[in-house]
């Protein structure tokens, strides 16, 4: 199993790792049990733009790596559009996952449309989304 | 990279010097085929006798009671399907094993089952040692076979296998061990323990991969696996692969003589041990004691075992983990979970098998290379973000 240099670079390098205090969205993926456990912190302005994204996870090379990713992808956008981030799309800018990877990406996308629906349910937006799970639940 | 260190010697291990150097003459000159009635095949035959005898010298068994096969897992393979099958005629359909086993053993007992016979997998204490009382509930007058293995390949423990016997044998079961991992690493003399099996692979003792080797007791009789042209005295086609035969030879011998060095090879283990068990929330997998000589296998806390690995290769050091996260299913390690070892602690779990060739520098290096990725690692963890707030109730 090889992971690609993009991969590599996220694992080692990874972006906006970190908490942030009063997040506007938090969303909790993953347990332990499995290996893997993302966490997504949002902070969202009034025209329901991300404007900071920060994540901690524990987790394999690819977790640690679509973590970092996801929060690039949908940094600076709107909640929108991070909803329309599919796992295949941070699948691609990773440029290749290994296939027995490929749920560390399903995680990612789990884990921002969890802290989106973190935050509808904060400012009593209804959930028109559904959210894809990585793991079956226990 | 500021230092390569390859610590994982139980995965395989580099063919030493010595060994190529026996090997090359067996692929250049003497390449008959040992079957065959020329001056070529002759020599041959007289080569692979002469290698079957070495063996037999260093495990305290005769020639004629060693078997080449193509590694550990053919061996493993043929002493558990020929002694079931055989033992069936006898009205024997119950196989015992352990719930720590290498896959060629759980795999091999799996498949006996679904062609019908009964399978008992016994489980193993905290430390991984087989329960031998769970064992002795177990084995009856059904029993075909015990298969135990000699020690752990993850965590090192090494099983009571005297004891083990005197259960199997005294409902009259064959016992076969898995000794793999301990071969080398272990002074085992067949002459005094009473096991009527015992696989053995080339290549965790310096010896090239494809070549090992099964010890059926003479008196035990069990069906063949692989069928061909009569090699083996008929028990095991395939035309002989001399040259890695000699090498093995070469390798066991090695091994036998270099037993007195291990103790250095424990203190270089009982340090990383020490060391690496001061970083918090870390605990040692297996037999504090009681492990291979080699193998040191420690469990890191909210951290994964595969970004650690990669962190560590990064820094030039090989290592392997129980994590699920190499395979595709989500369960961690078989060995650990059965240790009763949490799934948490099982994802984070790091194994180090060092060898001869491993000196105090490789461990130095070690101890101060992996504190820093463990608490990088950590830094980005939610679990640990837990802990440092004080919110984790198993921390």
């Amino acid at each position: 199993m090889k992971y690609s240099e993009k991969v590599m670079d996220h694992f080692t390098n990874p972006r906006n790792v970190g908490e942030i205090e009063n997040a506007d969205g938090v969303g909790v993926v993953g347990n332990a049990k499995c290996g893997d456990i993302m966490k997504m912190y949002l902070k969202i302005d009034e025209n329901d733009v991300i404007t900071d994204c920060k994540f901690k996870t524990f987790g394999c090379g690819a977790a640690i790596a679509t973590s970092s990713m996801a929060t690039e992808l949908v940094k600076g956008h709107t909640v929108k559009e991070a909803l329309a981030l599919t796992n295949s799309a941070v699948v691609e800018a990773l440029e290749g996952l290994p296939p027995v990877k490929v749920h560390c990406s399903v995680l990612a996308e789990e884990a921002i449309k969890t802290a989106v629906a973190d935050y509808y349910n904060k400012i009593g937006r209804e959930i028109d989304f559904e959210i894809e799970k990585a793991h079956d639940e226990e | 990279m500021a230092r390569f260190v390859y610590a994982d010697n139980a995965a395989t291990t580099p063919v030493s010097r010595e060994v190529i150097e026996e090997m090359l003459p067996c692929l250049e000159e003497c390449y008959g085929n040992p079957s065959s009635l020329h001056q070529k095949g002759r020599e041959a035959k007289e080569i692979l006798d002469s290698a079957r005898e070495r063996i037999a010298k260093v495990l305290g068994c005769d020639a004629s009671e060693i078997y080449f096969t193509s590694g550990g897992t053919e061996s493993d393979n043929w002493a558990i399907r020929g002694a079931a099958i055989k033992m069936k005629a006898k009205g024997r359909t119950h196989i015992v094993t352990s719930k720590i086993e290498h896959h060629a053993v759980l795999h091999t007992c799996d498949a006996l089952e679904r062609e019908g016979f009964t399978v008992t997998r016994i489980g193993v204490d905290a430390d991984g040692v087989v329960d031998l009382e769970e064992l002795s509930r177990a084995v009856n007058e059904k029993t075909a076979l015990v298969a135990i293995m000699y020690a752990n390949n993850e965590v090192g423990t090494i099983e009571p296998i005297r004891e083990i016997c005197d259960i199997a044998h005294s409902k009259g079961a064959l016992v076969f061990t898995d000794a793999v991992q301990a071969v080398g690493n272990v002074k085992i003399d067949l002459s005094t323990l009473p096991v009527d099996m015992l696989s053995l692979s080339g290549h965790k003792l310096h010896a090239p991969k494809g070549i090992g080797a099964l010890f059926v007791r003479k008196g035990v009789s069990i069906n063949n696996l692989i069928e061909g042209g009569g090699q083996e005295k008929r028990r095991r086609g395939g035309t002989e692969n001399v040259a890695f035969a000699v090498g093995l030879a070469a390798a066991l011998e090695m091994a036998e003589k270099r037993l007195c060095e291990l103790p250095r090879v424990e203190k270089m283990r009982d340090r990383l041990i020490d060391e690496l068990t001061k970083i918090p929330y870390s605990k040692l997998n297996g037999h504090r004691t009681n492990r291979l000589p080699g193998n040191a296998n420690i469990g890191f806390e909210f951290i994964e075992g595969e970004s650690m690995l990669l962190w560590l290769d990064i820094s030039g050091i090989c290592a392997s983990t129980g994590s699920a996260c190499s395979s595709a299913s989500l369960d961690p390690s078989h060995v650990l979970l059965a240790m009763g070892v949490p799934h948490e602690r099982a994802h984070g779990s790091l194994r180090l098998s060092i060898s001869h060739d491993t000196t105090d520098e490789d461990i130095d290096y070690i101890i101060e290379t992996l504190p820093p990725i463990v608490e990088k690692l950590r830094n980005m963890s939610p679990l640990w973000e837990e802990v440092v707030k004080g919110n984790n109730k198993n921390a």
